[in-house]
């Protein structure tokens, strides 16, 4: 894929609108749903996401091409990406701990959830399956943790209102936010056929 | 497959975790934020069962609110008294000596104690049935016995025997949690010593609550007047037992006409 502008923009709308991660690609919905509540800590962890994502594109990245490639060990992809996400996020982890403490209490319980993230597994392997090279890797965990980032603050400002409004007891909590997930879902179909490269 | 392709895969992955091992010690060490040891203490003394009895979100928010000093430290109801004076070393505060406390099951109906009102199928949980027509049985006090508290218990101290819970003095802690989850409050946090309590809570007329319930408290004031410890009194139909004045002579338990008042041993 050649580096252009044209090429950038429709990437870039493909990753974040078309196959979004959580409304096309059913990826890391477990953190959509557990860290939802407020915007505040749904932005934070959109962009702790992001920055995991991105970091992960790029390691693993060589860790396929560098290692696994050579030795034949191309089958052994999952296990060892899991391997370095996890690693990675227990880094970020100990970093956030460190300089940002009052975002590591923010996103608390949530932020060792990314480790089991399939969202963040999902794009490092789509990474080798579309055959990026580096910068689209990076771009592809850049933008598609983006995707994630606006869907998350979209159900968070959805949350926070569902909070003061008045629905059944039945529907309170969890069921309502699964119906509201639903429907930005359906939504985000719209976007469907979009940014085709 | 040959060996070489096994050696190479355990190899990789085998080095790539040891690397990753050494980063992450590395990183741990770097990036070492003090905790106040104190923290680590008092999240020891806790029950440790993260019930949530407290009101805080598990057993560390609770030690840290402790900690910081935000809340009193006698909330962990399931750690009793040996938490308290483990809480009260480490803040160096005084502990106080608390009663300790036990849920009971203020209801006799089991099936055939009190009169059904229709047959319930609907889904087993208590708050549905209790929400259809008034409930499955004809007393409004009474226990549905279809376990809402034995689902949120985390000491598996309740069960449910001939459509009645029956909690396990031994293993219930009193966190409260089968307290807050009952739609008709039938269970109650009592002092342990407490051991003669009247099981009811019917306010019916007496009338009606003959006809509902075989075991109900129908306010006929004879324990009231059994009582030679001023310790009973009826008010609106129900007696009230209370635990100070109480001796446990067990004069109301033999006159009560209905047994609704119970003799623990």
């Amino acid at each position: 894929m050649e580096l252009t502008l044209t090429n950038f923009l429709l990437f870039m709308v493909n990753c974040v609108l078309t196959n979004n991660f959580i409304f096309s690609r059913y990826l890391g919905c477990c953190p959509f749903l557990g860290v939802s509540s407020k915007v505040e800590t749904a932005s934070g962890m959109g962009i702790a996401v992001t920055f995991v994502m991105a970091l992960a594109s790029l390691f693993t990245y060589f860790v396929y091409h560098y290692v696994l490639v050579p030795l034949q060990l191309a089958y052994l992809i999952t296990i060892s990406f899991i391997l370095v996400i996890a690693s990675l996020v227990q880094f970020v982890e100990m970093f956030m701990k460190k300089s940002m403490p009052s975002l590591y209490n923010a996103l608390g319980i949530y932020l060792p959830l990314i480790t089991t993230n399939c969202a963040v597994l999902g794009a490092t392997i789509l990474n080798i399956d579309n055959s990026y090279n580096l910068f689209w890797s990076v771009m592809n965990g850049v933008f598609g943790a983006m995707g994630f980032m606006l869907a998350i603050v979209l159900m968070a400002g959805v949350r926070e209102r569902l909070e003061a409004s008045n629905i059944p007891k039945a529907f309170k909590g969890f069921p309502i936010s699964l119906v509201v997930a639903g429907l930005m879902s359906v939504a985000f179909l719209g976007f469907a056929g979009l940014g085709k490269m | 497959m040959e060996l070489n392709a096994i050696l190479y895969a355990a190899g990789v992955m085998g080095g790539l975790g040891i690397l990753f091992g050494l980063i992450l010690t590395f990183a741990s060490k770097k990036f070492a934020v003090p905790v106040d040891e104190r923290f680590t203490l008092a999240r020891d003394a806790m029950a440790g069962a993260n019930c949530g009895a407290c009101g805080y979100p598990g057993c560390d928010a609770y030690a840290l609110a402790v900690v910081n000093g935000e809340t009193t430290i006698d909330l962990c109801t399931p750690g009793g008294q040996k938490t308290l004076d483990l809480l009260a070393e480490i803040m160096g505060q005084t502990a106080e000596v608390t009663e300790p406390v036990v849920a009971r099951v203020l209801c006799q109906g089991e099936t055939g104690v009190v009169k059904p009102r229709y047959d319930y199928n609907g889904p087993e949980t208590c708050h549905t049935a209790v929400g259809l027509a008034g409930g499955p049985t004809m007393c409004q006090w009474s226990c549905v016995g279809l376990g809402d508290c034995v689902r949120v218990c985390r000491f598996d101290a309740m069960k449910i025997e001939n459509g009645i819970v029956v909690i396990d003095e031994d293993k219930c802690t009193a966190c409260g949690m089968c307290v807050k989850e009952c739609p008709r409050s039938v269970i109650k946090l009592l002092p342990k010593k407490a051991r003669v309590t009247v099981r009811c809570q019917s306010l019916a007329a007496p009338r009606e609550a003959r006809e509902t319930c075989d075991k109900a408290c129908i306010g006929c004031k004879r324990c009231e007047k059994a009582c030679e410890y001023d310790a009973i009194h009826v008010n609106n139909f129900l007696a009230l037992i209370d635990p100070e004045k109480c001796t446990l002579c067990g004069a109301c338990v033999q006159v009560c006409p209905t047994k609704c008042i119970e003799q623990l041993p």
